[in-house]
């Protein structure tokens, strides 16, 4: 089909274009990824559907405001390699991002098509152009500027920090990354499953930047290994960002959540992402045995289906979402709750955990939980859900993953007490420029924001490279 | 990758490694420790850092052999390689002046106990210690010991070498004998600190504990090693691992170092089948 001659109702009339993906059965017992990717002629044929519209509405919805339309048109023509330079222009990790972003919230939901139709699948755009430029090895590596003689560390290899290393080095600075792990990418690596987001591809987005000159120092922790104020006076750093992330797990704060069997959904998911522990013996670390078990996840959000989706596919014969809400409050991607539903993940919401109940051994045996319901609208006009009278009852289970959040980790805290943070121990920065109340000192992603999107995360810290840039530098003349 | 620069067994089962690791000595203090990782396939394990030499960049653990990771471990010798270290973490130990303090150390807690010891020492406190091993062979650190402490004692459960008895005995008997005891700090096995919890507590006398829950990351972000202490939920990792030995839920702790016991089991099995099958060949 040719991509002019074609009439505006012709767009209108193709539907978007379903992502191929393994079959369900399948895929919960393996941690292959999800998503096959679209081959060139869905891409093509979804491209096709955007009306390139002349103020396009999408861009606004995307918090790094990449030109959807632009590559959209790109990809429609053919030119995928060029689509993705194009998404490049405004986001360095379009392969990560096309796969993870919740789109229905952010760049699709603006689309002109979402109210009467459906939106343009401009996620799986993305992460075919991104993929397609990788996989044919047509990346090529950034024009690099003369150095300044100016050294930057970015604490955190998170999408923070790595978007914040990445633009900084393209602009001439020496940049060092330190990160707290031996591996490095953050959540992208020992939050979300390999089942969504292959490792590899935030490896080879890694090896990249290496390529380009960052350095990356791992086993390093800010705040214990070496403090903000050491960097920026021994070490001579001449800025310092951080992207430490969220961490420091939420519990809820009722009996039994000691007893074994209970786990925050950071450990679990570290001890099967980071530690392989679905690959024990052969790696050392182990994890409950959930084969044939039930297992129950608490909360409503990404971490949690992703946590359940990971008992499932260790072999849990139940495998629960608990939710004290119901579906449509879910903060979760809904492709991620359609995916878990596809997978035999059972839904149990409007339920509140009340007391998790052990066995002689302290071993998890069940949870007393609460049926709730949809209340009078409040002011909001959300319908809160209050409690069912005598409603109690005790779900059996031998694990339960707590995910309901997480914290601010102390350490920076702790060690840098002239960085202002806020009641909840976010790091508070001026939101134009990322910088923090200490000089010199620039902070971006979950610290400031608390639990968000790696897209936010991203965005953050390319804010925070523009101006440490500026400030190093100093301000250009106009 | 960090090279082992020496490696001696201090007893049975025991081994001193030293191992270059400049950033972590340079920032080490007492009662922190590390996270290992001994290869590519390796578990994080913490490990106290039982010294640090910032000349040499360098610092010292000691490591009993339990299950694979310190069998393993203990397996290396000098010029080998460990592949991660990260630390210097948790919290340094509590150190002042509290007058008299003594420094109590159950098996291998002596070695974990022994920075500590050197620090109230230099804080200008009066230092008793008490070191406790099954039997003679399995003292360690005992001439280090004498020389930081203005009292030192040995117990033995045995009574093959100093005081027959047990670490708590000796601390009563010194109670029990009018001395005015500031501060103790007790570090070994979970039913040796809750006793010493225990003799202390109708004394009033402060007392620390060092926890060893079991880790994953070392820095807060898992929630892994939470303890109990005072009805709160507290991370050892970066809340402790000391804590005040009269707030601490022992039994809590012991239940939930048992989580992996069929796992640790499973990979014992499969070390000693692959040393075996490397002894046939
Ligand atoms: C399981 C899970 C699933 C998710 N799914 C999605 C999704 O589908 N879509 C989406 O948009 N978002 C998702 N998120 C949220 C998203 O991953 C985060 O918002 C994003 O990763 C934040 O990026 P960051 O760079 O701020 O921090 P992080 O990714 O948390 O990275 C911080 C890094 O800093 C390191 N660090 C911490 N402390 C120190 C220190 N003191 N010194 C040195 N290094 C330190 C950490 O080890 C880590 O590597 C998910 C999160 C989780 C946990
Ligand atoms: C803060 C701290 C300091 C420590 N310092 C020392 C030290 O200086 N020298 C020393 O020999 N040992 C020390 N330990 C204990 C040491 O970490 C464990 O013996 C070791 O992890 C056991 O691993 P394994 O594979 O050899 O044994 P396993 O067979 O796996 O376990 C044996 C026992 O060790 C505990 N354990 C297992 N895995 C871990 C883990 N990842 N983290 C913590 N505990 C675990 C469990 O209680 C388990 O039952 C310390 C522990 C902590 C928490
Ligand atoms: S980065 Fe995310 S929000 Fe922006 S266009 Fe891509 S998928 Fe949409
Ligand atoms: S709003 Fe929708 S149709 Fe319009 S340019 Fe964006 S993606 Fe295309
Ligand atoms: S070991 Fe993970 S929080 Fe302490």
């Amino acid at each position: 089909m040719d991509a002019q001659s074609i009439t505006t109702k012709e767009r209108m009339a193709i539907p978007r274009q379903e992502m191929p993906s393994q079959n369900p059965e399948v895929r919960s017992h393996n941690f292959e990824e999800v998503n096959l990717g679209y081959t060139k002629e869905l891409a093509q044929r979804e491209a096709q559907r955007c009306l390139q519209c002349k103020s396009p509405a999408c861009v606004k919805g995307c918090p790094v405001n990449i030109k959807i339309d632009q590559f959209i048109k790109l990809i429609a023509h053919g030119d995928f390699t060029g689509a993705a330079r194009k998404i490049k222009e405004d986001n360095v990790l379009p392969a990560v991002c096309g796969r993870v972003c919740p789109q229905e919230d952010q760049c699709e939901k603006e689309c002109v098509l979402t109210k009467k139709y459906t939106s343009v699948a401009i996620g799986n755009l993305e992460r075919f152009a991104a993929d397609y430029e990788r996989e044919t090895g047509q990346v090529e590596l950034p024009q690099v500027a003369p150095p300044t003689g100016k050294k930057v560390a970015v604490i955190g290899s998170g999408p923070a920090g790595l978007s914040c290393a990445n633009d900084l080095v393209q602009l001439g600075h020496a940049v060092t990354v330190f990160e707290a792990l031996h591996e490095l990418g953050g959540v992208l690596m020992y939050g979300i499953p390999e089942f969504r987001l292959p490792k590899e591809i935030v490896q080879a987005e890694i090896e990249g930047m290496k390529k380009l000159g960052v350095n990356f120092v791992t086993n390093a922790v800010a705040g214990r290994s070496v403090t903000v104020d050491e960097l920026l006076k021994e070490e001579e750093f001449d800025a310092v960002f951080i992207g430490v992330g969220a961490g420091l797990p939420w519990f809820m704060g009722i009996p039994g959540e000691n007893l074994l069997g209970v786990y925050s959904a950071n450990e679990f998911l570290t001890r099967v992402n980071l530690m392989k522990s679905y690959q024990f013996p052969e790696n050392d670390t182990p994890v409950f045995n959930c084969t044939g078990k039930n297992v129950a996840v608490f909360g409503g959000g990404n971490t949690a289906m992703d946590a359940v989706r990971t008992a499932k596919r260790l072999g849990a014969e139940h495998a629960y979402i608990v939710y004290r809400r119901s579906e449509a409050e879910m903060p979760a991607r809904l492709e991620e709750v359609h995916h878990a539903k596809e997978e035999g993940i059972e839904f149990l919401v409007l339920m509140n955990p009340l007391e998790f109940i052990g066995n002689e051994e302290q071993w998890l045996t069940g949870a007393k939980c609460l049926r709730m319901e949809l209340g009078e609208p409040d002011d909001s006009g959300r319908r809160r859900p209050v409690p069912i009278k005598d409603s109690e009852f005790i779900l059996p289970i031998d694990m339960a993953i707590i995910s309901i959040g997480n914290g601010s980790n102390p350490l920076i805290k702790q060690t840098t007490p002239d960085i202002d943070v806020s009641k909840r121990d976010t790091i508070v920065v001026d939101i134009n420029t990322m910088a923090t109340s200490k000089e010199n000192v620039y902070a971006g992603g979950d610290i400031v924001t608390g639990g968000a999107t790696v897209i936010l995360a991203m965005g953050a810290g390319r804010t925070a490279a523009a101006a440490i840039h500026e400030k190093l530098m100093g301000r250009k003349e106009d | 990758m960090h090279k082992i620069v020496s490696a001696i067994f201090l007893a049975e089962n025991i081994k001193k490694i030293e191992i270059e690791a400049p950033r972590i000595a340079k920032k080490s203090k007492a009662g922190q420790f590390v996270m290992i990782r001994v290869s590519e396939t390796g578990e994080r394990i913490p490990l106290t850092i039982a010294g640090s030499d910032t000349e040499k960049g360098t610092i010292t653990i000691i490591v009993q052999g339990m299950g694979k990771s310190t069998r393993e471990l203990n397996g290396k010798e000098a010029g080998e390689s460990i592949h991660d270290i990260v630390g210097p973490l948790g919290a340094p130990s509590h150190i002042e002046k509290f007058g008299t303090a003594v420094s109590i150390g159950g098996g291998l807690g002596a070695a974990i106990a022994y920075p500590t010891a050197v620090a109230l020492k230099e804080a200008g406190n009066y230092v008793i210690t008490i070191n406790g091993a099954r039997s003679k062979e399995l003292v360690i650190l005992e001439e280090e010991m004498r020389a930081v402490s203005d009292e030192a004692y040995i117990t033995t459960d045995d009574g093959s070498y100093g005081f027959h008895g047990f670490v708590t005995q000796k601390l009563q008997e010194l109670i029990d004998a009018g001395k005015t005891i500031d501060y103790v700090l007790a570090i070994g096995p979970i039913p040796m600190m809750r006793a010493i919890a225990e003799v202390t507590r109708p004394y009033h006398i402060k007392t620390m504990v060092s926890l060893n829950p079991i880790m994953v990351d070392g820095t807060g972000m898992c929630g892994g090693c939470r303890v109990t202490v005072d009805n709160q939920i507290k991370f050892a990792c970066v809340d402790g691992p000391e804590f005040d030995a009269h707030l601490v839920d022992f039994k809590n702790l012991s239940d939930r170092n048992k989580m992996y016991l069929p796992q640790e089991r499973q990979a014992v099995e499969a070390l000693t089948h692959k040393c075996n099958l490397q002894k046939q060949f």
